[in-house]
């Protein structure tokens, strides 16, 4: 039975250029994750065994990778990914308070996904926003001063 | 007073462009470093009394002179800026490279040209989405300007830069394991020797600094090694530095001061004191791996010789303060899950220790402390002390729990004699 192509052919061109200046094509290794993800949202085991020859690696070694960096999703996730950060300035300022009220809103805990597909849920350390805490990142964007009651407003922006 | 890193980053956030950089002095520096050679630039810096300012403190010249030099060296020799800024509770680096991403960029070519390298990377957290894409315009402007690239500035020095983004882990900002990371590995940290002078990057000679470090080497170059040492109040190092406060006071910041500013001043001052109803408790006072320090502390001088007198350490130069409505144990509980989770697994103390650390903290904060909790934390701060360890990642989760048992001692036995957190709010 033939296995669908989970990497693209763009994915892979992407791919192909990172190796231009680096002396071996395994240094390409953590990029070219973030380009499977960048088009598959996660990177799935096919996609590892695909990623095998392309970086002259085993799929095992490219998964001792892909499961070390807090970033790398080897389990699929919603439409938009919620960090919200646990670490402790944060945490001070009100973390357990905005943390209770996006499981409510989402119905969800860290590292699930909503019925729908929406958002994944994941806690994140420190992003380096101490002066507005609590914080968090959606996507690629910064929401700082968090408060609960002004969450419905953020999330609306996400479908 | 003097701000030179930081007097021409906007207050309204936006980047400070190419031409705006060279309107208030920027690139003089590497234009008087290209007039000087290698080894002046880099006893230039070495005279400068620059320190390491990503938490070590190690002299800024002394790190650069192992390099080796001269026509059989290895090439291609690599600069690195450490741009992972994942330390809970800083947020300096983030001002910096978002407020002025060229002030960065001339600080590496100038290190570059000091120890010969021809490549050169910024290594940045993922988490600075903004930052990344005012670096990638900043780097555009940079070689269009002719200050990377082949024949710098008319000269016959060349070299290249590039971003990289991280995925994520806190040991990242370790430098060898930074180094991993960048090979596309695993950022497990190397042994050492050898040292990443001598061998880093591919195995080349590697210079990796702070992005802060960076950012005080132009203007080293354009006003001269005396001048920046004027603007320390410290004995053992010179310059200003990036002081921040985060946790219930007033107006957390990040504010550019001399070197050596007390603790009182970063508080009281530029902190504008204790949010109304607050009491100032305690600090860790350069970021999550440093230990408390208390109210006794204040009048310490915020530098590489007098906060380990008073016991911590300079660590990044943010303060985290707790405050007397937080509860210390909680606190040690919120560091230790994160020290924890980014332990990357190398080593048994680490691996094993810093979670059975968090378990136990999380028992007290439930109501499940037991009184023997209190030896097995005291153990586990000796197990994982430096020398037992392979990096310095779980010694410095180690500091803010050994401080907290020394300062708040009887906060962890309340936990585990009444079997509750008095804290309601946590």
């Amino acid at each position: 039975m033939a296995t669908e192509q989970v990497i693209s052919d763009e994915a892979r061109q992407e791919i192909e250029k990172l190796f231009v200046h680096l002396p071996t094509k395994k240094a390409a290794c953590i990029d070219a994750l973030k380009v499977v993800q960048k088009h598959n949202r996660w990177v799935s085991d096919q996609a590892l065994v695909e990623l095998g020859p392309i970086l002259g690696m085993t799929p095992h070694e490219i998964d001792g990778i892909a499961t070390f960096y807090n970033i790398i999703f080897r389990r699929p996730v919603g439409r938009h990914v919620i960090y919200l950060c646990n670490s402790v300035s944060c945490w001070i300022l009100g973390f357990e308070e905005v943390h209770k009220a996006l499981k409510e809103k989402l119905q969800i805990d860290f590292g699930m996904t909503t019925k729908d597909d929406r958002f994944t849920f994941l806690p994140i350390p420190c992003i380096g926003t101490c002066d507005h805490a609590p914080a968090m990142i959606v996507d690629e964007d910064l929401y700082r001063d968090l408060k609960p009651e002004g969450l419905d407003e953020i999330l609306a922006k996400y479908e | 007073m003097e701000r030179p890193l930081t007097e021409h980053i906007k207050k309204d956030g936006t980047v400070l462009s190419l031409k705006e950089y060279e309107a208030a002095g920027g690139y003089q520096g590497l234009r008087n470093a290209l007039k000087m050679s290698p080894a002046d630039v880099m006893q230039a810096v070495k005279d400068s009394k620059l320190r390491g300012r990503g938490g070590a403190g190690f002299p800024t010249g002394t790190k650069w002179s192992f390099v080796p030099m001269g026509p059989d060296t290895p090439t291609p020799k690599y600069i690195v800026a450490n741009g992972d800024e994942m330390e809970p509770g800083t947020f300096k680096d983030r001002l910096l490279i978002e407020g002025n991403p060229h002030q960065l960029i001339e600080g590496m070519i100038i290190s570059a040209y000091a120890i010969g390298a021809s490549m050169s990377y910024i290594f940045l957290r993922w988490a600075y989405h903004e930052a990344a894409k005012r670096v990638l315009v900043a780097l555009d402007e940079a070689y269009k300007a002719g200050y990377l690239g082949e024949n710098i500035l008319g000269t016959s020095f060349s070299l290249d830069m590039d971003l990289h983004t991280s995925v994520g882990r806190y040991i990242c900002g370790e430098e060898t394991a930074l180094l991993n990371a960048l090979e596309g590995k695993r950022a497990n940290p190397r042994n050492k020797p050898p040292f990443p002078q001598v061998s880093g990057l591919f195995g080349k000679p590697t210079i990796v600094n702070n992005v802060e470090t960076f950012c005080n080497i132009p203007h080293i170059l354009a006003k001269g090694a005396q001048w920046y040492i004027s603007l320390s109040k410290s004995e053992g190092g010179g310059g200003t530095k990036l002081y921040g406060a985060s946790g219930r006071v007033k107006n957390p910041a990040i504010w550019e001061l001399p070197l050596g500013t007390t603790l009182r001043e970063i508080i009281e001052e530029h902190a504008g004191g204790m949010l109304d109803g607050y009491k100032l408790r305690g600090v860790l006072p350069g970021g999550a791996s440093t230990d408390f320090l208390t109210p006794d502390h204040m009048d310490v001088k915020m530098d590489f010789e007098e906060v380990p007198k008073a016991g911590s350490r300079l660590g990044t130069g943010t303060v985290i303060i707790l405050d007397d409505k937080t509860c210390p144990v909680g606190m040690c509980l919120t560091l230790e899950n994160f020290f924890a989770q980014e332990s990357c697994g190398w080593c048994t103390p680490c691996r094993e220790g810093l979670p059975w650390t968090a378990k136990i903290l999380a028992a007290m904060e439930e109501g499940n402390g037991k009184p023997e909790d209190i030896d097995h934390l005291t153990f586990q701060t000796h197990y994982n002390a430096p020398g037992n360890t392979f990096c310095a990642l779980a010694p410095g989760a180690m500091e803010p729990l050994q401080s907290a048992l020394k300062y708040f001692r009887e906060e962890f036995d309340e936990h585990i004699n009444t079997h509750q957190c008095k804290y309601h709010h946590h």
